[in-house]
């Protein structure tokens, strides 16, 4: 076990004023901010998808789309951008400022992912810390996170194709971009299905989310 | 050139405006905070038929416009879109129009006028004749469709710089409107009918423009989203005033550059 130690009650005698939160205040008001402008830019972006198809036969049903018509969910898609890049931009720099992403997603053991992987196959899931992230957690965020990040370097290259052309050639073209872009949303939609359904098999991480979730020391040494 | 980047979507005669520029003003700002407030709850009902409130309908128009301004100042008008060799021009063209490809109108070519109006010194109208003596320019584009397809296509035709010019347009006015025979109206920005790459063609993979396409004048535009390129077109007009195009008026966004 690694020293992210984990305050259990014989070892507190630490003063409350010297704990801080597993969520502290801004990190719950960015994921919070962040689901509800992800869903916003998902659903509008199958609205706008559903006129010209990148897998044919693939639609996205009305019930799911934001926006009544292609006019629609674009003007919710290019409204959501601007939240959706100022919340990841805050997130990414609260991350890396307060160590965060250090903490919390470092260090990945091959080993911890395979028994991580072992254990889910056996319908054994480990929560009983929730404030440490397995092996297979810690990879998933990383790959929601780039994820977020390409999505946002995509949309500026099939936005502005012309004024970001050497953005668009990086994507192999402009279809390049679009396909890297629609891909992107897939890896958000698979990653929001686990998110969700492993958050529900452990409502307390839904809690801690709310609330903050348990006290950890302030000083901690990764 | 965009006075403020909330700009409503018409505008309203500069009496009135100045008027009751405060009250717009406080009514605009309220518009966007309750937008932004219902904007959590409405996600949440998505697939219900909620239809859109008139303030987040009001919201989502604001930012559109603020992303007009926004558009406008990554605009680079010096700034040359890709061209393409000849072997990747897709003939023909791919056909889009708000209508069917079997509703299209052909028009008479030696009757058809192009009729002048608004901040131009001479209004005289063109014949087809007279444009082909204005000097030609060729360019291999790819025309990009708010939709997300593409194609590459090549297009020749005087620049609509030259010919403004030619006509004494004040290229200090902000726009530039297009009446089309199909009932198309369309606005671009005057910092885009600069753009050297901004031509009004009448050729196709220099051929005559195919009676589909906008034979014998359309708009073609590299910096701009196909849907801002209007076809058959019948007269053209400088101003100050902003009149929302055809699907503008759907709200779809003004600028529509790439």
């Amino acid at each position: 076990m690694s020293d992210a130690a984990i305050v259990d009650g014989d070892s507190i005698r630490l003063s409350r004023s010297r704990l801080r939160r597993l969520h502290p205040l801004p990190v719950r008001l960015m994921h919070w901010t962040n689901a509800v402008v992800m869903i916003v830019m998902i659903t509008s972006g199958w609205g706008i998808y559903d006129d010209s198809v990148i897998i044919k036969g693939l639609h996205f049903s009305g019930t799911y789309r934001l926006g009544g018509w292609a006019p629609e969910s674009l003007q919710w898609h290019f409204a959501g951008m601007w939240l959706l890049m100022l919340n990841g931009l805050a997130y990414l720099v609260y991350g890396f400022a307060v160590g965060r992403f250090r903490e919390r997603l470092l260090p990945i053991r091959i080993s911890d992912i395979l028994h991580t992987i072992r254990d889910t196959l056996r319908l054994k899931f480990a929560h009983d810390d929730i404030t440490i992230y397995n092996g297979v957690q810690k990879v998933l965020y990383i790959v929601a996170i780039l994820a977020g990040v390409v999505q946002v370097v995509t949309g500026f290259a099939i936005w502005k194709p012309v004024q970001l052309s050497w953005l668009v050639s990086l994507f192999g073209g402009f279809q390049g971009a679009r396909i890297t872009h629609f891909a992107g949303m897939a890896i958000l939609v698979g990653f929001l299905i686990v998110h969700v359904a492993l958050a529900l098999i452990v409502p307390r991480t839904i809690w801690a989310m709310l609330t903050g979730g348990p006290r950890l020391p302030k000083e901690q040494k990764p | 050139m965009m006075k403020s980047l909330f700009r409503p979507r018409t505008v309203p005669g500069k009496q009135v405006l100045d008027d009751h520029h405060a009250l717009v003003a406080s009514i605009e700002r309220r518009g966007l905070l309750r937008g932004g407030l219902s904007l959590g709850a409405l996600t949440m009902l998505t697939g219900c038929d909620v239809g859109r409130p008139e303030a987040v309908e009001s919201a989502l128009q604001s930012i559109s416009s603020f992303n007009d301004g926004v558009q406008a100042f990554l605009f680079d008008p010096n700034k040359l879109a890709p061209t393409y060799p000849e072997s990747m021009v897709l003939k023909p063209p791919t056909f889009n129009a708000y209508y069917d490809v079997a509703d299209v109108k052909p028009i008479d070519g030696a009757s058809w006028r192009l009729e002048l109006a608004g901040l131009i010194a001479d209004k005289k109208p063109w014949s087809g004749a007279q444009i082909a003596t204005l000097p030609e320019t060729d360019m291999i584009i790819r025309h990009v469709c708010v939709e997300g397809w593409d194609y590459i296509g090549q297009w020749s035709g005087v620049r609509l710089r030259t010919f403004l010019e030619r006509v004494g347009a004040d290229l200090k006015a902000r726009y530039v409107v297009f009446q089309t025979a199909d009932n198309y109206p369309s606005i671009i920005d005057m910092a885009t009918a600069l753009h050297p790459q901004t031509l009004l063609a009448t050729k196709y993979a220099k051929e005559i423009l195919p009676d589909l396409y906008g034979y014998p004048l359309r708009l073609r535009m590299a910096t701009k989203l196909g849907y801002k390129n209007p076809k058959w077109i019948t007269a053209i007009e400088v101003t100050n005033s902003y009149k929302p195009g055809y699907w503008e008026q759907k709200g779809f966004n003004f600028f529509g550059g790439i």
